[in-house]
């Protein structure tokens, strides 16, 4: 399908107060396919509300990251795209929230199925104590694939596309939880991408390790592009810049009648549109450390 | 290098006083208390083994007959006794381990706040509580009145001491399973029963196999829950589940009561049998803790 030959996509999205304007600007290319749609989400814990009305579309082969203070409910939103936030008692999604045009929170929709396609990369490396070899055929074996020599396959690719082979392939039966840091982290994304998914999520997936390892999960993040579509949540604003296609800048709004902080979608367009021309002041003042 | 020389070194120690004082105190009676513990248990090994070792002998370890009180301590000896701990406490760890294994799963993996879970949870720790001869009087009235005496109604008493201990040892090593790896195998698209089943358990498993392998040592060497369930005879029962069995725990109990000398000192080699295998079951609760668990660093 043809794109619409409109440099500037406007699209006002009504919050409550103060009244918001969320602008989507086209990047350079012009972007791909709709992976998410979401429209109007608003995210609850039991009676906390912890985002509000949040509307943004994510596209393909692209890396969409959520930036903004803690609280602003980046990482909540980051969970629902993949049903993580089921795990948590209480917890509910208002709106639409859609994923290659099927709604994500249908009746008879399988969080199963869903987390299937659309992988997820934590803050902290969680290797399952297993070896090495173990934690990247996880996902292949859970899906029923049992053949060793296309285990060995997935693992060797998985391993390849993350990184990693070069530094494990001497070691595979060693456990998964011997690696450094950084290491533990590029084999969680082997074990993400083993199960070819779709879209890749990460929560701050380089929060947790040093500087050069964070080079190497950025160069890994540009490179999985090609194949996967990323969603990345970062305290990181550099990061954002360095490894992202667009960017959604998240705040928190308080109020200080109920007491009461819920996060909301600020400004969303492309990553240079944001950091260099930020159309909501909000946005400059954060992107330009002016507000945590 | 004169300037170096004036400088006074920073004291780094702990303030003197009440500060170093209680440091002090607190390890010294840490150390008595760790002395104590050492008398009784250095007590009862070296009189089991000094009084007991003259007995053992492979005879002793395997006759299939367990000789009358008066006969003197080199006649036969306390094989079917022997056999007949291992049959029973087998037994009731093959009710009891599955059993309580699967309670735990559902105590932290499911039942989470649900009445049934805090139901079952509190019912388990009032059955750790219970007294062990509770237990045999429990089988004696709803199994042995009905069934007879037999080695598999002492299965069933011990497997119901074993139970709480199981069902509290494993779901305290399912809760040390970090929710981390729960979520990185969610994410990666499995099923709650094939988290539970090949990342939680996997990881717990150490623990819970040496938690089990306590309760069967423990087991083991329970004599109330058998007295009123196996009745204790001087023969091996080949059949487990029909007619009076023995066991070494009932037969230190009958035997160490006579006035014989060679049913004391069979009494004696039993409770020295009796450690033995708690003590091999010991080891091997440790050799395969360490075998599953060489993944986890």
């Amino acid at each position: 399908m043809e794109q619409p030959e409109r440099d500037v996509v406007e699209q006002t999205v009504s919050t409550n107060l103060p009244r918001l304007e969320t602008r989507v600007q086209r990047p350079s290319t012009a972007p791909g396919t709709t992976i998410f749609d979401v429209r109007n989400v608003s995210i609850w814990y039991g009676s906390f509300k912890a985002v509000t009305d949040v509307s943004l579309p994510v596209y393909e082969h692209e890396v969409t990251a959520f930036i903004g203070s803690s609280g602003s409910g980046k990482s909540t939103v980051l969970r629902a795209l993949n049903r993580m936030n089921d795990l948590v008692p209480g917890a509910r999604v208002d709106g639409e929230m859609r994923y290659r045009g099927a709604d994500l929170y249908a009746r008879g929709v399988s969080a199963t199925a869903v987390r299937r396609r659309i992988g997820m990369v934590f803050q902290k490396p969680n290797p399952f104590p297993k070896s090495i070899y173990d934690n990247v055929a996880y996902g292949p074996r859970i899906n029923g694939t049992r053949n060793k020599g296309h285990l060995d396959e997935i693992v060797e690719k998985s391993l390849r596309q993350a990184a990693l082979w070069d530094e494990v392939k001497n070691r595979l039966k060693q456990s998964g939880l011997a690696l450094s840091g950084g290491q533990a982290q590029r084999l969680c994304i082997a074990r993400t991408i083993a199960v070819e998914p779709d879209v890749v999520l990460m929560d701050e997936p380089a929060s947790a390790l040093d500087p050069i390892a964070t080079l190497a999960v950025e160069d890994l993040i540009r490179e999985l592009k090609k194949n996967y579509t990323i969603v990345i949540v970062t305290h990181n604003m550099q990061q954002a810049t360095r490894v992202s296609d667009r960017t959604a800048f998240f705040s928190v709004l308080t109020d200080s009648k109920n007491d009461t902080r819920t996060g909301i979608l600020v400004e969303y367009g492309p990553t240079q549109q944001i950091f260099e021309d930020p159309h909501d002041a909000r946005t400059q003042a954060y992107v330009t450390g002016r507000m945590g | 290098m004169a300037v170096a020389s004036d400088q006074q070194p920073v004291d780094l120690r702990d303030p003197a006083g009440w500060r170093r004082a209680k440091n002090r105190l607190a390890t010294g009676g840490m150390w008595f208390a760790f002395l104590c513990l050492l008398v009784p248990l250095g007590f009862v090994l070296v009189t089991v083994i000094a009084k007991g070792a003259g007995i053992i002998s492979w005879q002793f370890l395997t006759s299939s007959t367990i000789p009358p009180s008066v006969l003197p301590a080199s006649f036969d000896g306390m094989g079917a006794a022997v056999v007949g701990t291992l049959e029973i406490t087998g037994v009731a760890a093959v009710i009891a381990i599955p059993l309580g294994i699967l309670g735990a799963v559902y105590l932290n993996e499911y039942g989470g706040n649900r009445p049934l879970a805090r139901l079952l949870s509190f019912l388990s720790d009032v059955m750790t509580g219970v007294p062990s001869i509770v237990m045999g009087l429990f089988i004696f009235t709803i199994y042995v009145l009905h069934f007879g005496y037999s080695g598999f109604a002492g299965s069933l008493s011990l497997a119901c001491l074993m139970l709480p201990i199981v069902i509290r040892s494993s779901y305290e090593m399912l809760r040390l399973v970090p929710d981390d790896l729960r979520q990185g195998s969610y994410a990666l698209g499995a099923t709650k029963a094939r988290v539970t089943v090949t990342v939680v358990l996997p990881t717990a498993i150490g623990g819970i196999v040496s938690g089990a392998l306590l309760a069967v040592a423990r087991a083991a060497g329970e004599t109330a829950p058998l007295l009123f369930t196996i009745l204790t005879v001087e023969a091996t029962n080949p059949n487990l589940f029909s007619g009076a069995d023995t066991a070494l725990s009932t037969q230190i109990f009958v035997n160490a009561t006579q006035p014989y000398t060679g049913a004391v000192a069979r009494a004696w080699g039993s409770a020295l049998t009796l450690i033995a295998i708690a003590f091999i079951l010991m080891i091997v609760a440790r050799l395969v803790t360490a075998r599953f668990n060489r993944y986890s660093r």
